[in-house]
């Protein structure tokens, strides 16, 4: 009988649990999860509990009550993992020998990483909603809010769920309008990247979502410290931000027994395969959910599409087969956009968001970076998939596990346009050269629309996000395709 | 994806301009792309540009400023005297690497 242990019983160490205990006979595999509580959160929810959407009992469960009969749950701290012995040492001095390991301990906000971030205004003026205890004491500061400067901050990326903090903003937006506050409040996004959205086509689609709203914009804003006797944020290069309430996303780093263990980056996240999930210095064990380093957004559909590619190659090569499916980088995430509306964004690792329709072409019926009634309520109704489908390791129907191109216009070659409200450009760039004319628009006609692809994603080659260029023939400079002088984006 | 010239070599870029081909990359075209952006590469430039160069391939992703400061050693504080107002940007362009993006 194999040993599995799972450390984290969050999304992805529910799914996977289930879905093996499912599939493999519990005198062959024994399955444990870890975790140091039995209160399984719906994080997604964090988000609506300020602006009074849901509360603490719609989004807290027992995470016994989701695990499989025949699934042991191990409730206590991990200190750390022996890889060389495949022994985890928990706090209480117990261990638990594995014959493979699943590390799902997801990622945490980190304010103390941030000097000043928990000073003297910590809970009073400077809020987060990547926990529940944060995103209760910010309920309470949005209820006691009369206007003034609202900011709202990320600290660095990776963070899990990256457009929460848009979404957030937008939903404030929406909750200072309805409370006729929305006059007396500045609100200011402030993001270490160069833009409020940094993918071409998203960029355009949204290109005035933040300006429409009278959102101001800072970029490239790397903070250094928070300065709590003038309220202010401070980045490295002196830029000074002031707030009334702060609502920012911390850093976000794995777990210290990562750390502790040896096995972990500067962020404690795991370096894995972004195909298989395999930690790339021991091949037994396996990273799901947001505790590694897959190049696509940390959140909970990534973390479904990830364990089921996981759960098929898993299952392969316990039975001796060799592991044959590669996992895409999908992510499916609904995003609140305000005013009872959302968005719904589809993509992988060599895919951005594009628009057009989900899942089917033509009848969607979700529309994709498009501003729907229907995609806010996908994203309400999504708390009972979760629960009820998702968890329990069920499959969703329409939703093939690799993304698909069906009823997507895709396009190539976009050139991202603004970003909201412009910034300041540095003074001594030069001015752009004239842009070549933009290529015709690509739009996938109905008749050839692809069939979405099996569930099972074929193996591909490793698409690095920059290709090599090794193989690439020798471009011929006197053809007519290649751009006598550079383009030069906008600093 | 336009192939433009610079340094008098035909570079395969994005529709934004930069480098898509981590291979087509060397250190006389960094100088160059600085060179387009109004900087001017020093010892003190080059060392994070370095760093940057040698990060990605492990990690398949340009490293953030806070990463090249934790593990590459450049306090971010130079890194914003170096490449003004959008360091990270900066960096990613003058290394030859895709800019630090967000998932939309």
């Amino acid at each position: 009988m194999k040993r599995l242990v799972i450390l984290g019983g969050g999304t992805a160490g529910t799914m996977v649990a289930n879905k093996l205990r499912a599939s493999l006979p519990a005198h062959e595999l024994h399955i444990t999860v870890v975790d140091r509580d039995d209160a399984h959160h719906y994080q997604p929810g964090y988000l609506f509990m300020p602006f009074g959407i849901y509360n603490t009992s719609d989004i807290v469960r027992s995470r016994h009550r989701f695990l499989a009969d025949g699934v042991d749950l191990v409730l206590t701290e991990i200190d750390r993992v022996d890889a060389a012995y495949k022994t985890v040492h928990l706090a209480d001095g117990r261990t638990l020998g594995y014959d493979y390991l699943v590390i799902a301990s997801g990622v945490a906000p980190r304010p103390d990483a941030t000097p000043g971030m928990q000073g003297a205004l910590w809970g009073n003026k400077i809020h987060e909603f990547y926990s529940l205890p944060g995103a209760q004491a910010l309920t309470e500061a949005m209820r006691r809010f009369r206007g003034g400067r609202l900011v709202v901050h990320i600290t660095e990326m990776p963070i899990k769920c990256p457009v929460a903090p848009m979404e957030f903003t937008f939903l404030a937006d929406d909750w200072l309008r309805k409370h006729g506050i929305r006059e007396r409040t500045d609100v200011t996004y402030v993001t270490p990247l160069d833009g409020a959205f940094t993918k071409p086509v998203a960029s355009r689609e949204l290109a005035t979502a933040l300006v429409d709203r009278q959102i101001a914009l800072e970029t490239d804003f790397a903070v250094e410290q928070i300065d709590n006797d003038t309220s202010e944020l401070v980045s490295f290069d002196g830029r000074r931000i002031g707030f009334d309430l702060l609502v920012t996303v911390p850093l976000n780093m794995g777990a210290d027994y990562v750390a502790r263990s040896g096995l972990g980056d500067e962020l404690n996240l795991v370096p894995c395969d972004q195909h298989t999930m395999v930690s790339l210095e021991h091949p037994d064990i396996y990273v799901l959910g947001d505790a590694g380093t897959l190049q696509t957004s940390k959140a909970g559909s990534v973390a479904h599409f990830a364990v089921d590619v996981f759960v098929h190659n898993f299952i392969d090569e316990f039975n001796g087969r060799p592991a044959t499916h590669g996992f895409d980088g999908h992510a499916n995430c609904f995003i609140e956009s305000g005013n009872r509306k959302g968005m719904l964004l589809d993509f992988n690792y060599t895919t951005e968001p594009f628009t057009g329709n989900f899942p089917m072409p033509v009848v969607g019926p979700f529309k994709l970076l498009k501003e729907t009634r229907l995609n806010h309520i996908g994203k309400l109704a999504f708390r009972w998939i979760y629960w009820n489908m998702l968890l329990p390791g069920r499959p969703i129907p329409m939703i093939p596990t690799a993304m698909s191109l069906a009823g997507k216009r895709v396009e190539q070659d976009v050139t991202p346009s603004g970003t909201g409200m412009p910034t300041a450009v540095a003074p001594s760039s030069p001015p752009p050269p004239p842009r070549p004319a933009r290529p015709k628009l690509e739009t996938k006609p109905l008749a050839s629309a692809r069939p979405a692809k099996p569930s099972a994603a074929p193996p591909q080659a490793r698409p690095a996000p920059v290709a090599a260029a090794s193989t690439r023939p020798a471009v011929d400079s006197t053809a007519t395709d290649v751009l006598p002088t550079p383009i030069i984006p906008k600093f | 994806m336009p192939t433009t010239l610079i340094a008098g070599r035909p570079i395969d870029v994005n529709d934004e301009g930069f480098l898509t081909a981590y291979d087509q990359w060397d250190e006389k075209l960094g100088a160059e792309l600085a060179h387009l952006i109004g900087i001017e590469m020093t010892d003190a430039h080059w060392g994070p540009i370095r760093f940057l160069r040698a990060d990605f391939p492990g990690r398949g992703e340009t490293a953030t400023l806070r990463r090249a400061s934790t593990v590459g050693g450049f306090p971010i504080k130079e890194l914003f005297e170096l490449f003004p107002l959008k360091p990270a940007k900066k960096m990613a362009y003058i290394a030859g690497l895709p800019k630090p993006k967000g998932c939309v």
